[in-house]
């Protein structure tokens, strides 16, 4: 952000656009369909996209597997149950009240928690309110660093000022730090009609966190998009600012939003992982990776499954985000492309 | 030049204020009475009464803030549940915090040096892509977990590092490194991981420079051109990125590697706050860290602008 176009010129190239221009294209072919077919070429990262769909859609399966196989909710405890695997009789929690390991069984598959609770079941309810909350923080960043980020760079002078002050302020604190502080606060009394220990509070933390980090490069590209042919024609055909903004600086966005997307959604389940764990989450009695492993850490060494699964699966997922949106990203950029070939 | 300096400090003196602000209104924004938490379970409207009258809870906003911020720059903060002094109590993390910090950050950034050099260098190649399938790991890992996994395996199964805690370099120099040797690699995981990544990206765009051709064209060896031209010039982003992150993990920032480990720092005081919800703590906690990255922020810009007088423009 360092070197904007002071001129003005129309020689503002150092905004990676789309790929036009680029001799590799056949005619006849757009930036899209030439992104697809980079990222088809890419098994890696294709493996990792596939492996968070088989997670996403696992989880949300976490009613069933509890209902047919598990026969335990989330929060179903069972301290004094025995239980018969392989020909023997063990208790849920042993004498010392510790959990009982993976049975591999329908019942306590993954083991029991200290609370005599089913891991499996957990795991996957666990899962899908880290999801949820990535989901809809992501969300909630996307829309207002965008937006933040477009009236920023496109309006300048004093909107700029204004929103470009409120960004520094947010991005001096160090996120997890801002995340627990705003989680603490907000669980405490809920927030209007959010109940404290509401899914939606966390969501709504992080979503704010974030938002500098997609807001900031974003109005970058706008301060170059803006000075571009395109924009002054539509001025001079007198389009109002909000549609110029809306219709034309925003499509040519497109592909920055779909490379920040996974970005902001891995770091945003990492948050949500942070926050609970330190208590300022997910608060109880529901379940997420982070509350698991904040429960779990606990019971180290005896029954160290209940960190190892559900941190286990925690960097599956924000690693399989990570590489496919590495990917994501190579096949959007055609430069990167031409600079790797070098 | 003296313009832009004065500019640039005015605008962080602002941003220092509008800090200080956003984290009071956070906490104040508690709906819940602090009186009523403080005063415990069976108080009486009376109790209730006195307390908020003895910290002041039912004046008004800005009287509370200014009292708040007089108290905090004075010394004079104290915790509300433990009755500590909040200065007392961060002078005491500050050893294991500057120790993890430190310590962490030499790792942290001489490895992702390493590492971003020879995936540029190999770009495309086999090392590349191991590399940054590493670092895709290095950067999905969250620090409490890979912690976890250090103590279990290294510590409690083998017994080659201890199970956390902080020794003080002064009383036993080897046990203080024992104890600081797994938080330093796990806090180093997850930068190197996004170092590195920023570092390659850095080189590859600098290697098309016009001076780098220039180098090359001249007779200087690929490793001279290497180590004169591209890397010196690739390191600018990184070691700002640095300076700020050292800043934040000083600050406090390293809460989860601190309380894995339990290193008794400013993190871990900052966790154990938060805990108890002693809001006065992480209120001092919080504004100091971001104070510390806002004021960093300001001298790199400012160095720049010296350094660079096309910057002074924006």
């Amino acid at each position: 952000m360092a070197t904007t176009s002071a001129s003005g010129t129309e020689f503002s190239g150092e905004i990676p656009v789309s790929s036009e221009g680029v001799g590799e294209i056949p005619p006849g072919i757009g930036p899209w369909q030439l992104a697809w077919r980079r990222l088809r070429r890419n098994k890696t990262a294709l493996f990792f996209g596939g492996l968070f769909l088989l997670i996403v859609v696992l989880c949300m399966l976490a009613p069933v597997y509890s209902h047919q196989i598990a026969h335990a909710g989330p929060a179903d405890g069972f301290p004094d149950k025995q239980i018969h695997v392989g020909g023997t009789t063990e208790y849920v929690l042993g004498v010392t009240g510790i959990p009982i390991g993976p049975t591999w069984h329908s019942r306590f598959f993954l083991g029991a928690d200290g609370s005599g609770r089913d891991v499996a079941v957990r795991l996957l309810y666990g899962g899908r309110n880290s999801l949820e909350i990535g989901a809809i923080a992501t969300i909630i960043t996307m829309i207002l660093g965008v937006l933040l980020g477009v009236v920023a760079g496109y309006l300048r002078g004093f909107s700029d000022g204004v929103i470009r002050f409120g960004l520094d302020v947010l991005w001096a604190f160090p996120a997890v730090l801002l995340g627990v502080s705003l989680g603490v606060s907000i669980a405490v009394g809920g927030l209007g009609p959010i109940k404290g220990n509401s899914l939606y509070v966390p969501a709504l933390v992080i979503g704010i966190v974030y938002i500098p980090y997609v807001a900031r490069p974003v109005r970058g590209q706008v301060l170059g998009l803006r000075e571009r042919e395109f924009v002054d024609a539509a001025r001079q055909q007198g389009l109002s600012h909000s549609r110029i903004m809306l219709f034309e600086i925003l499509p040519n966005l497109a592909s920055t939003i779909v490379v920040f997307m996974p970005l902001i959604l891995a770091n945003a389940i990492l948050l949500e992982a942070g926050l609970s764990y330190l208590g300022a989450g997910v608060q109880p009695p529901n379940a997420s990776w982070g509350t698991m492993i904040s429960d779990g850490i606990n019971s180290i060494p005896a029954a160290f499954h209940n960190v190892l699964v559900p941190g286990i699966m925690l960097v599956l997922t924000v690693m399989s985000i990570n590489v496919f949106g590495d990917g994501l990203r190579d096949a959007l950029d055609p430069r990167a492309k031409v600079r790797i070939a070098h | 030049m003296a313009r832009f300096i004065v500019r640039r400090l005015l605008t962080m003196i602002a941003v220092l204020f509008a800090i200080s602000l956003v984290t009071f209104a956070i906490f104040e924004a508690i709906p819940s009475d602090p009186a009523v938490r403080l005063a415990g379970r069976h108080a009486t409207p009376q109790q209730i009464q006195q307390i908020s009258e003895k910290y002041g809870f039912n004046k008004p906003f800005y009287v509370q803030y200014l009292r708040t911020m007089k108290n905090i720059f004075t010394g004079q903060a104290y915790s509300y549940t433990q009755g500590f002094s909040v200065t007392d109590e961060i002078k005491a993390g500050l050893p294991a915090t500057v120790s993890l910090a430190l310590g962490a950050g030499v790792l942290w950034l001489l490895t992702s040096i390493f590492v971003g050099t020879l995936a540029a260098v190999r770009a495309g190649r086999y090392t590349d892509r191991m590399l940054t399938v590493l670092s895709m790991a290095g950067v999905s890992f969250p620090p409490f977990f890979l912690g976890a996994v250090l103590i279990y395996f290294l510590g409690y199964q083998a017994h080659i590092f201890p199970l956390g805690g902080y020794v003080k370099l002064t009383s036993d120099p080897w046990q203080w490194l024992t104890h600081m040797i797994l938080p330093w690699f796990t806090l180093s995981v997850l930068f190197v991981g996004f170092y590195s990544r920023v570092l390659r990206s850095t080189i590859l765009d600098t290697v098309n420079e016009d001076y780098v051709r220039t180098a090359h064209a001249k007779g200087l060896s690929d490793n001279q051109v290497l180590m004169r031209h591209t890397l010196r010039n690739s390191l600018i982003p990184i070691i700002s990125l640095w300076g700020l992150d050292l800043a934040q993990v000083i600050g406090g920032g390293a809460i989860l590697t601190e309380s894995v480990f339990n290193l008794h720092g400013i993190g871990q005081l900052a966790a154990q706050s938060i805990a108890g919800l002693d809001i006065i703590v992480i209120l001092v906690i919080v504004m100091f860290t971001a104070f510390a990255v806002v004021i960093l922020q300001a001298v790199i810009d400012v160095v720049y602008a010296l350094l660079d007088p096309r910057i002074r423009l924006v």
